[in-house]
């Protein structure tokens, strides 16, 4: 019932207006499977988030014990998260300095903190998917979702190498990207491994979303409560009025 | 009990009239019996005015107004200050509210002629509430230091610069420094959190003290004053504010804060249009982006500002933009002496003055959704002929709300 009612809701109050993130290059976005109930998947994302990404990115706003939300215990956090010899209250701070990023990939790699909120799960979720070997680039790696990211392919070991390849027929050229050297995961693994990555990016992004919603659930039944009191009592002292 | 009660009572009274300013404001105070449902806006936006401060000052507990600093503290008070997220939350949907709600009251009173004689102060002061609030809004989104934040307020702050002979002075007097800057975010938050709030509740004050001397105007246009009881002195076709209007008002608050914690708990970014998705990135002075956008609030006269793109009569374009974006505001203020009707409300108004009030409403929507756009030509040539309409109808005004086929107005409210 309370989901069924939370849905309606998100819904009623997300069809008002239109969402508007968009893609550099214009290509069509896949669709996030973002679930931010879903502990288990949380938890994997938040392991590979900092065995991956928290190496040259930080996620500087956010603390680690914070992790106890998904069903993390204070044991586990420090096992499965601390990788750096911080303490579980830490900020979660990238062991890259800022001028070592800035020499090596020409730019400060971004805070990940809010970076769901900014770039959107499903931008997030095509790019980690879209990345392919170019030999023209200073990375030997380039992005169909963002040309000439100066990140490479972090993840090439999981996802394998695609190539780009463009079919040019009389009417349009079709560009797509193909597996050229596979990796450790097939494709739906690599999938579920980037899905539940992003999953927790959105997580990331804004940890409290659940209890916003839940509390949300709360209010509204108070109001609907106030609103039947509210309306009799002014049906009531307006009887002499009309 | 009660004799304790009225004998206190008694002994304020003596030092402070609290009696017969309960009266005079809202047990005696009479307002028309036929308010709609474009009368509840006005007690709204005093219920998110106060939403505003008391959420205002849990986040200045928290916020730190420093450029190193301010982003990571809002997200501070995001994750790790107890209810941050909600106070936080309810702040920035109340600042999109706000114009929600002064938006629509200000429609009323532009359907129902509630500028007309005798309440043109009523209406200027509340054109200078206007100012303040939309003063507030700028400042206000300065504050967390994001990439809209920014370069929003750099598009602003240029505005300035664009004033001839002074405006290079003005803009480095307002800034503290060359650029924008961390000089520029501690005076903006102190403008924020200290002047224009204290300069927003004298205006409020002195707005409903002015209501109150004229009595409110209502659907029908009809002056209740001019029709009162000979033995009591009070108008017939009123009744008490309280305790009338205080329990209605209380099912409008009450409908209000659902469409209000709706957004607050189950899309509080509104899709980016109360908060932007590129407000989440952290200024970056050296890094344009690549589309500037306002909140939702300021687009129609964000379009307006981009609409000039040729210097003509002698004047730079940017300045034209800057000189249409003021107009279109201040222009307002002028609407009591622009309508020159025999009747206020809508209700006895002729087709034209409703043509008029329809186009005026479509392009402010239009201009609005073009204000979210980059700019093409095609939106460009759009913007231009909204901003047109827009103008025409406030210019032609005069004219044709004087030839109109109007309806005689009846000398009592209609039951």
């Amino acid at each position: 019932m309370k989901k069924i009612v939370n849905v309606i809701l998100i819904a009623i109050f997300s069809v008002v207006s239109l969402s508007a993130y968009g893609s550099e290059s214009g290509i069509p976005l896949d669709k996030a499977p973002v679930n931010i109930n879903d502990n288990a998947s949380l938890q994997r994302g938040a392991e590979s988030f900092v065995n991956y990404c928290l190496t040259c990115h930080g996620a500087s706003y956010m603390r680690y014990n914070r992790h106890r939300d998904i069903g993390f215990s204070n044991e586990d956090i420090m096992s499965k998260l601390v990788h750096t010899g911080q303490k579980s209250g830490d900020l979660m701070l990238s062991s890259m300095r800022k001028k070592e990023g800035e020499e090596w990939f020409g730019v400060v790699p971004p805070d990940l903190s809010v970076i769901a909120r900014s770039r959107g799960a499903d931008w997030l979720y095509t790019y980690l998917r879209t990345f392919y070997r170019d030999e023209g680039t200073a990375t030997g790696w380039n992005n169909l979702t963002f040309d000439r990211a100066a990140m490479p392919h972090v993840l090439y070991q999981l996802q394998g190498e695609q190539k780009f390849v463009v079919k040019a027929s009389d009417k349009s050229e079709q560009k797509s990207l193909v597996l050229d050297k596979p990796g450790k995961l097939n494709a739906a693994e690599y999938d579920k491994f980037v899905g539940d990555l992003v999953n927790y990016l959105v997580y990331l992004g804004e940890p409290h979303a659940n209890e916003r919603k839940d509390l949300g659930f709360k209010v509204m039944f108070f109001l609907l409560g106030m609103f039947v009191l509210s309306y009799f009592l002014k049906k009531e002292y307006w009887k002499d009025i009309h | 009990m009660s004799n304790l009660f009225n004998s206190m009572l008694g002994w304020v009274d003596k030092r402070f009239p609290l009696s017969s300013n309960w009266k005079a404001h809202l047990s005696e105070y009479y307002a028309p019996k036929n308010f709609n449902f474009w009368y509840f806006f006005g007690s709204l936006a005093l219920l998110v005015l106060v939403n505003q401060l008391i959420t205002g000052i849990f986040l200045t507990m928290n916020y730190k107004p420093d450029a190193s600093m301010a982003f990571a503290s809002v997200e501070y008070i995001m994750r790790d200050v107890d209810y941050g997220w909600l106070i936080r939350y309810m702040h920035s949907t109340g600042a999109s509210m706000f114009f929600v709600v002064v938006y629509l009251h200000m429609f009323r009173g532009m359907m129902y002629g509630s500028y007309r004689k005798p309440r043109e102060l009523l209406w200027l002061v509340g054109m200078a509430i206007f100012f303040v609030l939309m003063s507030l809004a700028f400042t206000g989104y300065i504050l967390p230091w994001g990439q809209m934040s920014y370069w929003g307020a750099q598009v602003i702050v240029s505005m300035f610069g664009a004033i001839p002979m002074i405006g290079e002075t003005l803009q480095q007097w307002l800034l503290g420094d060359f650029t924008l800057s961390d000089a520029a975010l501690n005076r903006f938050f102190a403008y924020h959190v200290v002047t224009l709030p204290l300069v927003l509740l004298v205006l409020v004050f002195v707005h409903i003290l002015a209501l109150h001397e004229t009595g409110s105007n209502n659907p029908d246009g009809v002056e209740i004053k001019e029709n009162k009881n000979a033995a009591t002195g009070i108008p017939v076709d009123g009744i008490p504010f309280h305790p009338y209007y205080t329990v209605k008002d209380i099912v409008g608050v009450v409908v209000f804060l659902f469409v209000f914690c709706g957004i607050i708990f189950f899309a509080p970014e509104m899709g980016g249009y109360f908060l932007e998705y590129n407000n989440f990135i952290p200024a970056n002075t050296l890094q344009t982006p690549d589309h500037i956008a306002p909140v939702w609030y300021f687009t129609p006269y964000y379009s307006m500002l981009r609409a000039v793109t040729v210097n003509f009569l002698g004047v730079d374009a940017k300045l034209w933009g800057v000189i249409l974006m003021a107009g279109s505001v201040v222009i307002f203020c002028f609407l009591p002496w622009l309508d020159r009707s025999p009747v206020k409300s809508i209700r006895y108004k002729g087709p034209y003055f409703k043509i008029a009030l329809v186009l005026f409403v479509i392009s402010f929507f239009v201009l609005g959704w073009l204000g979210t756009k980059s700019p093409t030509p095609l939106y460009t040539l759009l913007a231009q002929i909204f901003t047109i309409i827009y103008f025409a109808f406030f210019v032609l005004m005069p004219w044709y709300s004087k030839i109109d086929r109007t309806k005689p107005e009846p000398k009592r409210l209609k039951e």
